[in-house]
């Protein structure tokens, strides 16, 4: 049982000089950034230490209310902007916060590179299945079918599995979670930010007022529920029937594994760099 | 102050422009640079990524321009001193995060070895062409400071320039090398460490509960800190008022964007540098930058041999532009002469400041060499009749 640390999640906010925030009734994206403050709270992590990057979109748009370093950059490029913080700082304890849009569509070349490198970050993936700070757009993980302000006859693309994708390209600790299930999600940031390495985790989050409203599911506890029904845990899926696993979105950790980090790997690499030079000189 | 001696690399070598501008990077205090390679910059990010791992400096090739560029504005804000490089193509992918970075007040150094354009144009062959991307290229009204170096010698010595100014006016600078001085080899000389000049960024030395980091007044420069430091701040591409948090209002953009156009225009006299030669009682006035500069001296040597008056003005800083000088040069001089290796982009600045008191003359080049000195003679001709 972890700790509730409610009283706490305050502290960690600019919340006599922002609030109220952008987000629409409804919206996760406030569970999930509560979320992600009690997994730096339960990890002990100084706020001066912290920088939360973003791109551009309603999860982007985040870091504004943190108490911690933040930078809100160009749309797609956060990850690219918290490659460069980290390198040039390695102490900082830099996590980057995107939509499915901002990091899978603009932003897609830069998130499997950065997976590649395997940089010791956390990158958060708020999956909605829209752009919702644009009206509800298709992004490139609307489920096929799914009506969106672009896509009025259905979804005909198919569309990403970001879990499947960020292990495919190398990040070291891969994990799901829903804004639903709140405690689960604390425990899988926390894993994720302890990771030394690269680490996503994938949420889903409900937008009633751009996806759902497209998709007869305007009332926000309808996609609550939806969360709840149609998602499994990986432990209980191993224990499901084939034909019941139909349909159902798996959650936890898919992937976690030691593989050398970036900065380490530098660190070696200046070292041999260095006896070099000695040697010829 | 002096500079860090790790970096400096004392002596005399034979460097082209390429590795000079590396160098002179190194020896400016540089320690973080993101590249993506491309012709005919790439020799920069070689010489780096090879000297870097024994000074401290972190070297990362991106996966392309934008995430490079956007490294780049990340590192300056842990208090690095850092640089990008590239060339036309890449210069254009850039320009996103070149305009966060003037949003953003950020000092950093974007090198482009220019070559031939549009497009993929010549990549292995010199050109001028982006002289005013690099005034404009991203969208929105900001101003940012561009140098022009016309040797490798210069290469290093005004890339040190070109990161000083960073520091001081919190802006991305553009140091606009041309494939020819790129690639061209000479002598160059490094001086010892302790007679390297350089700036760097003043850190705010207030309480973070006093700490905004976009206050000013007037045409001064808002205080820096950097993340880690305690000061928790908040940096947006949004507009976005003294504390950095955005407002969506035409009175914080009045208040956020005219002072990041003035603080260029109204520091302009202390930016703007420039070599003159003979321009007393001149009856021409020959305005070139760069490569081009070079090859003017010989077609300004035919002119005087042949009794013509004419003075020489080459842009070190050509944005911003010395606007200043030449209206005080137009009237007294019959006419200007520009030839850059484009089809007229810093002429139509001349010819503005001129403001018909002179006749303005441009000497086009497409790019993929370098002007016949005989064209530009001929212009020189024309302007004196």
């Amino acid at each position: 049982m972890m700790a509730v640390h409610l009283p706490y999640e305050h502290k960690y906010l600019r919340h006599k000089k922002k609030f109220p925030h952008v987000w629409c009734p409804g919206c996760g994206i406030g569970i999930l950034m509560g979320s992600i403050i009690r997994a730096i709270i339960d990890l002990d992590w100084k706020k001066d230490d912290v920088v939360v990057s973003s791109g551009i979109g309603c999860t982007s748009r985040m870091p504004v209310y943190l108490d911690f370093n933040t930078l809100h950059t160009t749309h797609g490029r956060a990850l690219a902007f918290s490659t460069g913080v980290k390198l040039a700082n390695p102490t900082l304890k830099v996590i980057t916060v995107m939509g499915d849009g901002d990091a899978l569509a603009i932003g897609g070349n830069h998130i499997i590179h950065t997976a590649r490198r395997n940089m010791d970050m956390t990158a958060i993936v708020v999956n909605n299945n829209n752009y919702g700070m644009t009206g509800g757009q298709f992004s490139p993980t609307t489920p096929e079918g799914a009506r969106t302000s672009t896509t009025p006859y259905g979804m005909m693309e198919p569309n990403f599995d970001v879990c499947d994708l960020m292990s495919g390209a190398g990040a070291t600790f891969v994990a799901r979670g829903t804004v639903y299930h709140v405690m689960e999600l604390d425990r899988i940031f926390k894993r994720a930010m302890e990771k030394k390495g690269f680490s996503v985790v994938e949420v889903l989050s409900p937008c009633p007022t751009s996806f759902g409203r497209a998709n007869n599911q305007a009332d926000p506890v309808d996609m609550m529920e939806s969360l709840r029904d149609d998602t499994v845990t990986v432990k209980q899926a191993t224990k499901m029937k084939q034909q019941d696993l139909e349909g159902k979105i798996l959650r936890g950790i898919f992937r976690d594994v030691d593989v050398p980090e970036y900065l380490d790997r530098y660190e070696e690499l200046c070292q041999r760099a260095r006896e070099r030079l000695e040697m010829n000189q | 102050m002096k500079t860090d001696p790790a970096g400096v690399l004392t002596g005399t070598h034979y460097f082209d422009g390429d590795w000079a501008c590396g160098e002179g990077a190194m020896a400016a205090g540089c320690r973080f640079v993101a590249g993506y390679p491309i012709t005919p910059s790439t020799e920069v990010v070689e010489r780096i990524s090879g000297r870097f791992p024994t000074m401290g400096g972190t070297f990362i090739q991106m996966e392309d321009e934008l995430g490079s560029m956007a490294a780049v504005v990340g590192a300056a804000w842990t208090g690095t001193k850092c640089m990008t490089v590239t060339s036309g193509p890449g210069f254009s992918l850039m320009m996103e995060n070149i305009g966060l970075g003037a949003m953003m007040e950020t000092p950093c150094v974007v090198v482009n070895v220019q070559r031939g354009g549009p497009s993929t144009g010549l990549p292995t062959m010199t050109g001028q062409a982006d002289i005013m991307q690099a005034r404009w290229g991203s969208h929105g009204d900001y101003e940012l400071i561009s140098l022009s170096p016309q040797s490798p010698q210069e290469a290093f010595d005004l890339v040190i320039e070109a990161f000083n100014l960073s520091e001081l006016y919190r802006v991305p600078v553009m140091f606009m090398m041309d494939e020819c001085v790129g690639h061209m080899t000479e002598k160059v000389i490094i001086p010892p460490a302790e007679e390297i000049e350089i700036v760097q960024r003043k850190l705010s030395d207030k309480s973070p509960e006093e700490y905004l980091p976009y206050d000013f007044e007037g045409k001064e420069i808002p205080e820096i800190i950097r993340a880690g430091d305690g000061y928790r701040f908040h940096t947006t591409g949004l507009t976005h008022d003294k504390r950095g948090y955005p407002v969506m209002s035409a009175e914080c953009q009045e208040f956020n964007v005219r002072h990041l156009v003035d603080k260029i225009r109204q520091n302009a006299d202390d930016i703007v540098r420039y070599d003159e030669e003979q321009i007393d009682g001149a009856d021409v006035v020959v305005i070139a930058y760069g490569i081009t500069a070079r090859v003017t001296r010989m077609a300004i040597d035919m002119a005087r041999e042949k009794g013509v008056k004419v003075g020489f003005m080459r842009l070190i800083v050509v944005w911003p532009f010395p606007e200043k000088r030449i209206r005080e040069l137009a009237g007294n001089v019959k006419g200007f002469v520009v030839p850059e290796i484009n089809y007229g982009q810093v002429v139509l600045e001349v010819e503005r400041c001129a403001a018909g008191k002179s006749t303005t003359v441009g000497v086009p080049h497409g790019g993929g060499g370098v002007h016949d000195p005989e064209v530009i003679l001929e212009a020189i001709m024309g302007a004196a009749q």
